[in-house]
């Protein structure tokens, strides 16, 4: 069948390329496509889940983060060009983002009296979510994992690429771009402590950044109070 | 030697449990049952617990075979959970430890369920997945501190099972009466979802931290497909998933019991003063466990300083 055909034809055509990593949902690996470095992104099906629910989701979460890419590409938004989509394997093809290194990494290797480095850095986080939730792109995952800066140019502003799109959906509610935000602090302080004046350069930036910002960052302050202060039971 | 009893009534489950050096002595337990279709309401399990913690006190002390004089420390549960409950237990603690004359230590309910599953399953530095009734969130040991990398906002899964069942025939009656589905096809529907969403919210907490164990604490624990879909995620991984059975998964006191031991040992107590309870997880702004007591306990990153510190404790 031909579905078969493609099917092995991508994943034969992954077997020679080198595995980066293997993430929570999907295997990442790199090679040459069309010549150009890529990144292939396959979401391979997940065994502990039920069939029918583990098609929906891989498949849903596929073709959301092509989507929300290109949205944010439209806009101006630093995100991995999309080269190929294979809907049978799940595989997306992106531009392998070149010289790059996590913002996690980042921070890790930045020294804590190197403040003016990280409030920089916050700055510019800021503008950029700001600037992705006026197109109504909610990430979904943004964690310091799934953002990537490329080696700073001569005198140039940080290059900040947003990556890893698969919880992704379009949403003009304050409170899911409120709540998009909440999980980028509790992963940005968990996985950074002490960097509490960092994250809050990073939400007022947001705040200047956009003239939607105020509701947002209202519901922002909502969300925080819920998870803390009511008690889930009864 | 240091024998510490816990005494543990935050939810429906009212325990009273001795442990000694990391050996569980005793853990008799009641669960205070509603009518079917009726959720616990606090007032109502306050009473439940009032009426019968002094016979479960007996029992685990009979159990243990030891006297009061043995005991080196009162520990009860602090928060989180439901205040009258909450409440009436603590009182008993407090009114002991002063009887006894022995110090008093509140103890963080999901720690209490933490150090449990730790010492149990042996595990070093687990993902923690803590899902019950009142709880899910998703934990591991960093820097000095339980830190929570993920929780349920609105409604804990336990809760949200429970209440589904409840309101499932007037919600659903159209697509039921229309023959679509059946109850049971909705309830496995949302079973499914509920634990694929837990199994991928604690992969990604793994894959994050870099972590090759998971450890599933809390009521909902229990559920063996929960256990079933864990498994096979860590398989794929090369991960190791420990589990506890229904003595430590829900509520009990010997948790408390085991947790109060660790503070202990780490030269905390608790003054009468500071010894109400909370029904919220502690301040906001601190991550959700004690962090005092937590910022003492030296770090169990290293298999070699846990057994190190439990030697000199």
């Amino acid at each position: 069948m031909d579905i078969k055909k493609e099917n092995s034809s991508t994943r034969q055509f992954l077997s020679g390329m080198e595995l980066l990593k293997q993430g929570a949902e999907a295997r990442v690996y790199r090679g040459q496509f069309l010549g150009k470095a890529t990144v292939m992104k396959e979401r391979f099906p997940r065994r502990y889940r039920h069939p029918t629910l583990d098609e929906k989701l891989t498949h849903r979460r596929t073709a959301q983060e092509v989507r929300s890419i290109l949205r944010c590409r439209k806009a101006g938004i630093a995100a991995p060009v999309v080269y190929f989509v294979d809907y049978t394997t799940h595989c997306i093809f992106l531009e392998e983002i070149a010289g790059s290194v996590t913002v996690r990494d980042y921070i890790h290797s930045t020294s804590k009296t190197d403040t003016e480095k990280l409030h920089s850095l916050a700055e510019r986080m800021g503008q950029i979510l700001a600037k992705m939730h006026e197109e109504d792109v909610i990430h979904g995952d943004l964690t310091t994992s799934n953002m990537l800066l490329r080696t700073a140019m001569e005198g140039g502003s940080l290059d900040l690429v947003l990556i890893d799109f698969g919880l992704s959906y379009i949403s003009a509610l304050p409170e899911d771009k409120g709540v998009d935000l909440y999980v980028l602090e509790k992963a940005f302080l968990s996985t950074h402590p002490n960097t509490e004046s960092v994250f809050e350069t990073l939400l007022k930036s947001y705040t200047v950044s956009s003239k939607k910002s105020a509701p947002v960052i209202k519901k922002l302050d909502e969300v925080r109070l819920r998870g803390r202060k009511r008690s889930m039971v009864g | 030697m240091t024998i510490v009893i816990g005494f543990e009534g935050s939810a429906n489950k009212i325990g009273v449990g001795i442990v000694r050096d990391g050996a569980v002595l005793s853990n008799p337990r009641r669960t205070y049952i509603t009518p079917p279709g009726q959720g616990f309401l606090p007032s109502e399990t306050a009473k439940h617990h009032r009426a019968c913690v002094l016979s479960v006190l007996k029992e685990a002390l009979l159990q243990a075979g030891i006297q009061p004089a043995d005991i080196d420390c009162v520990a009860f549960t602090k928060g989180p959970g439901m205040g009258a409950p909450l409440v009436a237990v603590a009182i008993v603690a407090r009114t002991v430890a002063q009887l006894w004359k022995k110090p008093l230590l509140g103890v963080n309910h999901c720690i209490g369920h933490i150090e449990m599953g730790r010492l149990i399953t042996g595990a070093a530095n687990p993902t923690v997945l803590y899902v019950s009734g009142g709880n899910t969130q998703v934990i591991s040991y960093s820097e000095r501190r339980y830190r929570i990398f993920g929780e349920a906002i609105d409604i804990a899964v336990g809760n949200c099972l429970d209440r589904f069942a409840r309101v499932i025939k007037e919600m659903a009656h159209k697509m039921l009466g229309a023959g679509e589905c059946t109850p049971e096809d909705l309830c496995f529907s949302l079973q499914e979802t509920l634990f694929s969403m837990l199994v991928e919210v604690t992969e990604r907490a793994m894959a994050h931290c870099g972590s090759r164990e998971v450890l599933i604490v809390g009521g909902v624990g229990c559920n063996l497909r929960l256990q079933e879909m864990m498994e096979v995620m860590c398989q794929e991984r090369g991960a190791k998933l420990f589990a506890t059975d229904e003595r430590f998964c829900i509520d009990n006191g010997a948790m408390i019991a085991q947790a109060g031991w660790e503070m202990f040992r780490s030269g905390h107590v608790t003054s009468l003063e500071d010894s109400w309870v909370t029904q919220s997880p502690c301040h906001p702004d601190l991550p959700n466990v004690q962090p005092q007591c937590m910022s003492q306990l030296a770090p169990f990153s290293s298999p070699s300083a846990h057994s190190a510190r439990r030697q000199t404790g």
